[in-house]
């Protein structure tokens, strides 16, 4: 019989990698187990990172090694650690949740999973960039923009404003991601800003444009190189991103002026687990996503806005005072059940 | 018609009733079927908590999209059994030229995550891709619209089709070849002969297969959302990612399950009663190797075209990206620790899978009723529900009720077991039923209990079913997300972690190497199994 020669050392060999199962965890986790140089009595802190390993991995590094108190970081997409949270509730392992976008905090804040961070991690930042209530904090910005393919368009020829793109001549030219979170996140600052009338009207007046949706920021800005379409609504850093990986791409933002919602200023920001257990390294963690250091690590890794006060954006960027961004409190942001019925209602999702 | 009245004959059930499943193969089928169930229970408790649900299902739009959806998963299964059946054929039963490595490279699109195959589909065939520059000296400016349905159609038909070619080459390898040879000494030439002999054969295991088909592009959410098809998880998606309401989604993944419902049933009425088994004495040898002739080439070049775009496109598309960042001077990272993660996890699942599908299979096969049927389709109710909201599911169960293994590697695995064991299901039950019960009824009279024929006569008869089915698992699960995301433990990352963390947020060039070991471990793990196969 063949199967029992073959089945033996098959289920032995399950058997033993089942027994080395808790050993698995070590060799992925990358967030510097050997890299302390400080030793810390503090346990862990167990951060839940909706921005990815590629993004932050190094600088949850350089937290560890200026602090001596390991991460234990998961990472996912903001919106899928934030349902995460909502799932777990009150038995979550988390003690941070780092996020890509303030609404997604605003959610998690909402149903009373967050605790008051202290009040000098707070005075760091401008309050536009925080939670009024003190449940997050804003810890890098990210503006939207207008990004264009250089060879068919100067920028003289854009619009000051995101309504002028409604106008008829920018037919079959747009490309837009309606299912990206920070586009929704946009559409719901323009509901706050200019009502529910003008922000239906505007999406009305892009819709008759015809434009090409992406599934989201990176497509778009792939379809703009490659001319499938001339303008695309994203944010700032993608174009900076790929001019690393790639400097001769055909392509170049264009910030709009005024405080015009198009030229929304959101941030990523953290917030701490009201059931963290470790909340002493979590308000450390908070505190040293402030820190110029890690302010200098998002201007020159990320190429977002650092948001201390004292640290320069990448030289390539206009400085964020510059860029008109409009009044609005962020946290409203987090309304993005009526965004998906407008959406729905005009038919573009 | 003497070939076609033969398989009639063997097809007769057996008169006998059969006899009554032992209570262990009981147990084992049910604690597989309620573990299936589990997330469809987790969506009834947040549905009914929901107010808004019943408006939101008499949308027109969630109707619309319901529509389109099942338009799509039909679309994609036709052209998958088309693609998928010649190919078994002529890689398992032809002369065809290296078939050994047509037969590696036609399954190797399974591993394709589809999240990479989208972005290589439209890198080629966007309206402003590759092939359109290449077509640029002709004067073609714009190639025809990719996206929506076209795209997502031919996106999910090219990754998915080996779904088919697995399923059919398992059938093929332990077919009763008699009829064939029937059908060929009355003089029918190889092409009637496939019609008439082969093809009524292979139906339990096609249908397996286009059911493997339909219910994943049901669930898959990174070619419909690449390629901006409205599809029902999109829909879902949108919700979780929107309005952070998971009742709302919730309500949609239980129309969701009530589409599977609906292509479980379909199944079934193509599938039929019959069985496949030799009714007479004589034992079943390996078939011979049908000489194509003049089609020799012409079978080789359909192979070709088939890979070239299911395989050399993506890898082309991902050697680029790596081009490109070492031109730009990006640190080029082999990710061997994400890579052992990914074999190890992928690899006890498919294990797992197996072992589980093995209770199903014969409950379902030999001891049919209501516990064997139901048993069986309990099983598939996890496939066709997108990733999120199995990982959700046991998110919400594990973290309120069993906290200790929340967030471990045996947890995961159980989220892979309930989320692929269909697909190992399908292979094995398909293989059981070319074998006759009859053998078994000797081993018994022989004086050898159950579990005793189980293991000695019949696993050992379909191990080539057994290992197909392992390599399916083996395959899917390895590019397997959002239930990595969500339920691995932390720190644990995998090598389809990787490549989606680099490409979301566009680090193309960093995606490259990971997702080129991905195609190579499984490419590896591909002749390790042919191997075991020609072992027999």
């Amino acid at each position: 019989m063949r199967l029992p020669r073959i089945a033996i050392p098959v289920l032995g060999a399950v058997l033993t990698l089942a027994a080395c199962a808790p050993a698995a965890d070590s060799p992925g986790s990358t967030t510097g187990q050997s890299a302390s140089v400080t030793p810390s009595d503090q346990g862990p802190v167990t951060v839940y990172s909706g921005r990815s390993e590629e993004l932050v991995g190094p600088l949850l590094d350089q937290f560890t090694e200026a602090t001596g108190i390991e991460v234990e970081a998961r990472y996912g997409d903001t919106a899928e650690m934030a349902n995460l949270l909502l799932t777990e509730g009150e038995n979550s392992p988390a003690d941070v949740f780092f996020a890509q976008d303030a609404g997604a905090l605003g959610a998690v804040a909402a149903r009373g999973l967050l605790a008051t961070l202290p009040h000098e991690t707070l005075e760091h930042v401008d309050p536009r960039f925080r939670s009024p209530a003190g449940e997050w904090v804003g810890v890098s910005g990210r503006a939207r923009v207008v990004v264009y393919n250089t060879e068919m368009l100067s920028e003289a020829d854009l619009p000051d404003s995101i309504f002028g793109f409604t106008d008829p001549e920018w037919s079959g030219r747009i490309g837009w991601a309606p299912t990206n979170g920070s586009f929704q996140a946009f559409v719901t600052a323009l509901r706050v800003i200019e009502g529910e009338d003008r922000a239906r009207d505007w999406l009305e007046g892009i819709e008759a444009n015809d434009p090409n949706p992406y599934e989201g920021n990176n497509p778009a800005l792939d379809a703009v190189i490659a001319g499938e379409v001339d303008v695309a609504f994203i944010n700032h850093y993608y174009l900076m991103q790929r001019l690393a990986e790639d400097p001769d791409v055909p392509a170049a933002n264009h910030f709009l002026t005024d405080g015009d919602p198009g030229a929304l200023v959101n941030v990523a920001g953290a917030g701490i687990l009201a059931t963290a257990e470790n909340d002493e390294a979590a308000r450390e963690f908070v505190e040293y996503l402030l820190s110029p250091a890690a302010q200098a690590y998002f201007a020159t890794e990320t190429k977002e806005y650092p948001l201390l006060e004292g640290v320069e954006p990448d030289a390539k960027l206009p400085p964020l005072d510059e860029i008109g961004t409009p009044e609005i409190d962020l946290s409203d942001l987090s309304d993005l059940e009526g965004t998906l019925e407008l959406l729905q209602e005009v038919g573009i999702l | 018609m003497v070939t076609m009245a033969s398989l009639r004959a063997a097809r007769n059930r057996s008169g006998a009733r059969p006899a009554a499943p032992p209570a262990w193969l009981v147990g084992a089928g049910v604690l597989i079927a309620l573990l299936g169930l589990l997330p469809i229970g987790y969506l009834l408790v947040l549905a009914g908590s929901s107010e808004d649900a019943i408006p939101l299902l008499l949308r027109e739009r969630t109707l619309g999209v319901l529509l389109r959806t099942l338009l799509l998963a039909a679309t994609v299964t036709a052209a998958s059994v088309l693609v998928g059946v010649p190919i078994a054929w002529l890689t398992s039963r032809s002369d065809l030229p290296a078939r050994r490595a047509w037969t590696v490279l036609t399954i190797l699109p399974l591993v394709v995550p589809s999240y990479v195959g989208g972005y290589a589909v439209v890198a080629a065939f966007g309206p402003r891709g590759a092939l359109q520059s290449l077509l640029e000296p002709l004067g073609v400016a714009r190639l025809p619209e990719l996206y929506g349905f076209p795209g997502a159609a031919l996106t999910l038909t090219l990754f998915s089709f080996p779904y088919v070619v697995l399923s059919v080459r398992g059938a093929l390898a332990t077919i009763d070849p008699a009829f064939e040879e029937v059908s060929r000494s009355l003089g029918r030439g190889p092409w009637r002969t496939f019609l008439g002999a082969t093809l009524p054969q292979l139906r339990p295991a096609i249908t397996g297969g286009a059911l493997l088909v339909a219910l994943y592009t049901l669930s898959d959410f990174g070619a419909v959302s690449l390629l901006q098809f409205d599809s029902f998880t999109r829909a879902i998606y949108v919700q979780y990612r929107a309005s952070f309401d998971p009742t709302l989604a919730a309500v949609l993944a239980l129309m969701l399950v009530a589409c599977t419902a609906g292509v479980l049933i379909a199944e079934s009425r193509l599938r039929g009663r019959a069985r496949y088994h030799r009714s007479g004495g004589g034992a079943t040898r390996r078939a011979s190797v049908v000489r194509l002739g003049a089609w020799r080439w012409s079978a080789a070049a359909f192979c070709a075209a088939v890979v070239g775009l299911a395989v050399v496109v993506p890898v082309a598309t991902i050697l680029f990206w790596l081009g490109r960042g070492i031109g730009a001077g990006e640190p080029i990272d082999l990710v061997w620790g994400a890579a052992g993660n990914s074999v190890l996890a992928s690899g006890l699942a498919a294990v797992l899978a197996v072992l589980a599908s093995i209770p199903v299979a014969v409950l379902a096969v030999r001891h049919g009723g209501v516990i064997g049927a139901t048993v069986e389709r309990a099983t598939y109710a996890g496939f066709a529900l997108p990733g999120i909201v199995i990982g959700l599911a046991f998110v919400f169960v594990a973290a309120r009720y069993v906290p200790s293994i929340y967030q471990t590697l045996p947890l995961l695995l159980v989220a892979y077991l309930v989320r692929f064991v269909p697909e190992a299901v399908g292979v094995t039950r398909g293989s059981l039923l070319q074998v006759s019960p009859r053998i078994e009824e000797v081993a018994r009279t022989l004086g050898r209990r159950p579990g005793a024929v189980l293991r000695q006569v019949t696993l050992p008869i379909i191990r080539p079913g057994l290992i197909a089915g392992g390599a399916l698992v083996f395959l899917t699960a390895m590019k397997e997300l959002p239930t990595t995301i969500l339920l691995a433990p932390t720190g644990f990352d995998t090598l389809a972690v990787r490549i989606w963390s680099a490409t979301s947020e566009g680090f193309f060039a960093r995606a490259a190497p990971p997702a080129l070991l991905m195609v190579l471990v499984a490419a590896a793990s591909l002749w390790f199994v042919l191997r075991l196969e020609r072992e027999r």
